[in-house]
């Protein structure tokens, strides 16, 4: 079976989904093991399939047993392995620790919320396996398509934040599909390899700068990047703490190693970094977006949405370290996509947490916290670290090579951006501190009991807290062998 | 907004159409389109799947994998629909109202709470109601069993004509549709229920990952229906077209099933009681 | 005069599509309504579908299925490129979902707002 692995990865989810919607309709008890089973299974083949890429380097799977170019493949690479280990990882976390949340909330819709969970797992995952640009497409809507449905199932104003984010997010989508239709026009292929060595002889046709334009400009309307990130805050705000904890760490990531792969792979760091003089141009939009991302961060006085405004900070580091061009700017931005994704599930766990128990998320609400929910608090405190960049947490080794590369490229603007919103985040976290551990106002009577929220939310947060120590820990390793061979080789 | 819209989309429209003086002529034989991947389908299509119809083929074997997404992307919003809108409590009402269907006398039930336990000789009137029409009623009667046989030629047809699943299976789904408008909901639901339409959208997009996984089973790779030939008395070309058969069967159903349900939670904003 | 007219008849039909799919957007971006701006969001997707599918042609060419009894000598110049048709059938499904997800959105801030135009319901939010 062991061949079969990047197939099992996305299927099954898909299949896993599938059981868990029937099981609502036909006994609701099953649907929270069901999917358990499926993400743990779908964890574990990533897990090996990962192991297997270190080993053997890169796997291709035919699906159909088409070759390419006239089927779809699958191709696993080190960038890929990483990428999806993370997402499953995620998911499976997050499914034990929002089962209270779904629970109290979503009853008599269970089976319907928790196969769409799956499906946004499933385009996920498929979305950074694949190799093939029409059917990255398609996942990629199951991905949005999913998405759209689980945020607006917050009541109030969630409706038109998920409204509005569908306009945004089905123009980029189709934008991406145009390129590729202009790419195809062009070459009449639309394997990703293919194209890549296709498109080496047309560096200077102006139908293929116009088709490269317009797929950057789409993934960057689905990612989030200034100023096409108008949907963001609403979006990820208004929805419900189970389908926010579920698709804030992993939507705009998995779009961000969308970015990486057509940057990188299809059109090749040639091409993407010297046409237009594009990289300076984009460094320079990267660092005033981090920039407009923590000024916007810090105007915030609810804390969900303040953490969700972080998010766009993040997705400008990523941008921004893709396009300086050197391996240390390119090897930071693919680490800080890992890391991310687990520092973005630390948070928003941690907060769900609190606001499981507290209801109210203004600083008001947040006093003698410290006491009353270590574990949350401690969890909190770890992510917040990374976030800043503290060692020995993983979020100081990316932003440690994001700095190096930007210094090397020249690009002090960049290195300005990344020191100014560290301050920042510092500042904004160090807010709810203060008032959860000293807790001056009405509402402190002296000693506050412990009261945590439940153990099912509260163990996978510990765990992905010491992941992210362990991850900083493990740093060296992990760049070395995973994420340093993973670059093609016109990144010097 | 105004002018910013204009301006976003005149200079991105100046710049597609501005990129579009290199592509090929319009019926270029001898584009880059028309030479690179797809001959192989046209010219392989007979020898490799032995069906003639070159898109089914793509659709369902070559790029198969993609069509099973697609599959699962209207199936994901069917869910969607029913999981945003459906509220189970029912509308509330001061007063119902009530038509004899031979004498077309009218009563007004002043009552709070939920509709009145069915009568055969009553018919309960809709808030949007449309008179009781008799030619309508009987001459949809008539049409929808030959729709749907239409509906079962085009998806079995799909090999040699236009055609396939998803065209079939919207026709099946418009059937049931027509059902619901020219009579009401409730007639329609009772054909075919809620939970029934919601095992029947799974079971479609379960036959056709089923049989990708029962391809991987009998040991080739996921949607190889080559390895089907192992346990149906076919040789493997004809494998590859009973394969096709078989996921065109899930897309049919599922879709079908999808149509409905998106139909029933709009048309009657979650209740599922009256309609247009 | 005869080169402009030969560039437009070659390329006639990609501009068509692209002023459509412009008009779509603009409706998206600069409408007011929320069902005005579904609809120029499918206007869009539509156009973008019938761009793929006009670069599938060929001329001369007839429909993609073989024709019954000259199975042996297919020749690919001889019916248009199926594989445009392959994709759009799946972009149709998928623009399909996307306007059935967006039209239960709609139902569900009429539900909430009563009202349908985003002006009046931002005003109402400002309100509460």
């Amino acid at each position: 079976m062991t061949s079969h692995l990047p197939a099992l990865v996305v299927t099954v989810p898909l299949l896993t989904a599938f059981a868990a919607f029937a099981a609502g309709w036909l006994r609701p008890k099953l649907c929270f093991p069901v999917g358990l089973t499926g993400l743990g299974i779908t964890a574990i083949s990533s897990i090996l399939l990962l192991a297997e890429v270190l080993e053997a380097g890169t796997v291709t799977y035919e699906l159909g047993r088409w070759p390419a170019p006239w089927g779809i493949v699958y191709v696993v690479d080190r960038l890929n392995g990483v990428v999806l280990a993370a997402i499953s990882l995620c998911a499976f976390i997050q499914w034990i620790s929002s089962r209270a949340s779904v629970k109290s909330q979503f009853s008599d819709r269970i089976g319907a919320f928790y196969g769409l969970e799956l499906l946004f797992v499933t385009g996920a995952m498929g979305i950074t396996v694949t190799g093939d640009a029409f059917n990255l497409y398609v996942l990629l809507e199951i991905a949005s398509i999913t998405a759209y449905a689980l945020i607006a199932m917050g009541g109030g104003r969630a409706p038109l934040s998920s409204l509005n984010y569908v306009f945004m997010g089905t123009i980029g989508a189709w934008f991406y599909l145009l390129g590729v239709g202009y790419l195809y026009i062009m070459t009449g292929s639309l394997n990703m390899a293919d194209l890549a060595s296709i498109l080496q002889g047309m560096r200077s046709s102006q139908a293929i700068l116009v088709a490269f334009v317009i797929i950057i400009v789409g993934v960057w309307l689905k990612m989030g990047f200034f100023p096409l990130h108008g949907w963001l805050p609403n979006a990820y705000t208004h929805a419900p703490w189970p389908a926010t904890t579920l698709i804030a760490p992993l939507m705009t990531k998995v779009m961000a190693y969308v970015m990486m792969r057509l940057v990188l792979f299809l059109f090749g760091p040639e091409y993407s970094f010297g046409v237009l003089g594009l990289k300076d141009v984009v460094v320079w939009w990267a660092s005033l977006a981090v920039v407009a991302g923590s000024v916007i961060a810090l105007s915030q006085k609810d804390l969900k949405r303040m953490i969700t405004c972080i998010i766009l900070i993040e997705i400008a580091y990523m941008v921004g370290g893709t396009f300086l061009g050197n391996r240390s700017g390119t090897t930071g931005a693919i680490f800080h996509l890992v890391n991310d994704v687990f520092m973005t599930l630390c948070v928003f766990l941690a907060v769900s947490s609190l606001a499981f128990r507290q209801r109210e998320l203004d600083m008001d609400a947040m006093e003698g916290l410290f006491s009353e929910m270590p574990f949350t608090m401690g969890a909190l405190v770890t992510g917040a670290l990374s976030i800043v960049g503290v060692p020995p947490t993983c979020g100081f080794f990316s932003k440690w090579l994001l700095l190096k590369g930007a210094l090397e490229a020249g690009h002090y603007e960049f290195m300005v951006a990344l020191i100014l919103s560290s301050l920042v985040c510092l500042v904004l976290f160090f807010r709810v501190f203060e008032a959860a551990y000293f807790g001056h106002g009405e509402r402190s009577h002296g000693h506050h009991r412990m009261r945590e929220a439940p153990l099912g939310m509260v163990v996978p947060l510990l765990v992905v807290a010491i992941g992210i120590v362990a991850l900083g820990l493990m740093s060296g390793k992990v760049i070395s062998s995973i994420i340093e061979p993973a670059l093609p080789r016109g990144v010097l | 907004m105004r002018i910013l819209g204009i301006l976003v989309c005149v200079a991105t429209g100046a710049m597609l159409i501005w990129a579009s003086g290199e592509f090929p002529p319009w019926g270029d034989p001898n584009s880059p389109a028309s030479l690179h991947v797809s001959p192989r389908y046209i010219e392989k299509t007979m020898e490799e799947t032995s069906v003639p119809n070159a898109v089914t083929s793509v659709l369902a074997d070559y790029r198969g994998y993609d069509t099973m997404f697609e599959t699962t992307v209207i199936f994901a919003a069917g869910v969607s629909c029913f999981m945003l809108l459906r509220l189970f409590s029912g509308r509330e009402r001061s007063s119902h109202h009530y038509r004899h269907i031979l004498t077309g006398l009218t009563l007004r039930v002043r009552r709070k709470g939920k509709q009145l336990p069915e009568l055969e000789e009553f018919e309960p009137m809709d808030s949007l109601w449309t008179p009781y029409d008799l030619i309508l009623r009987t001459l949809c009667r008539f049409l929808i069993p030959f729709i749907q046989l239409f509906a079962l030629y085009v998806i079995a047809h799909g090999h040699h004509s236009p055609g396939g699943g998803f065209q079939g299976g919207v026709i099946l789904g418009a059937s049931m549709i027509l059902l619901a408008i020219s009579q009401d909901m409730r007639s329609a639901l009772r054909r075919i229920r809620e939970r029934t339409l919601a095992i029947f959208s799974v079971a479609g997009v379960a036959i056709y990952a089923g049989t990708g996984a029962l391809c991987l089973l009998l040991g080739s790779n996921f949607l190889d229906y080559a390895a089907l030939s192992r346990i149906f008395p076919v040789d493997p070309v004809g494998a590859r077209s009973l394969g096709i058969f078989l996921v065109e069967v899930g897309v049919g159903i599922a879709v079908m099933a999808t149509m409905i349900v998106i139909y029933h939670n709009l048309a009657s904003e979650g209740f599922l009681d009256e309609g247009l | 005069m005869d080169r402009i007219l030969e560039v437009v008849i070659a390329k006639y039909n990609y501009w068509i599509y692209i002023v459509l799919m412009m008009i779509g957007l603009y409706g998206v971006i600069a409408k007011n309504n929320l069902v005005k701006k579904i609809v120029g969001m499918s206007i869009f997707q539509t156009a973008i579908i019938l761009f793929f599918i006009s670069m599938g042609m060929k001329k001369g060419a007839t429909i993609p299925i073989i024709i019954h009894g000259q199975e042996a000598s297919v020749r690919a110049s001889d019916y248009i490129n199926p594989l445009p048709h392959v994709l759009m059938l799946t972009a149709i499904v998928v623009a399909v979902s996307t306007l059935g997800v967006a039209l239960a959105l709609a139902v569900k801030i009429y539900k909430e707002f009563d009202t349908l135009e985003e002006d009046e319901i931002l005003e109402k939010i400002r309100k509460s």
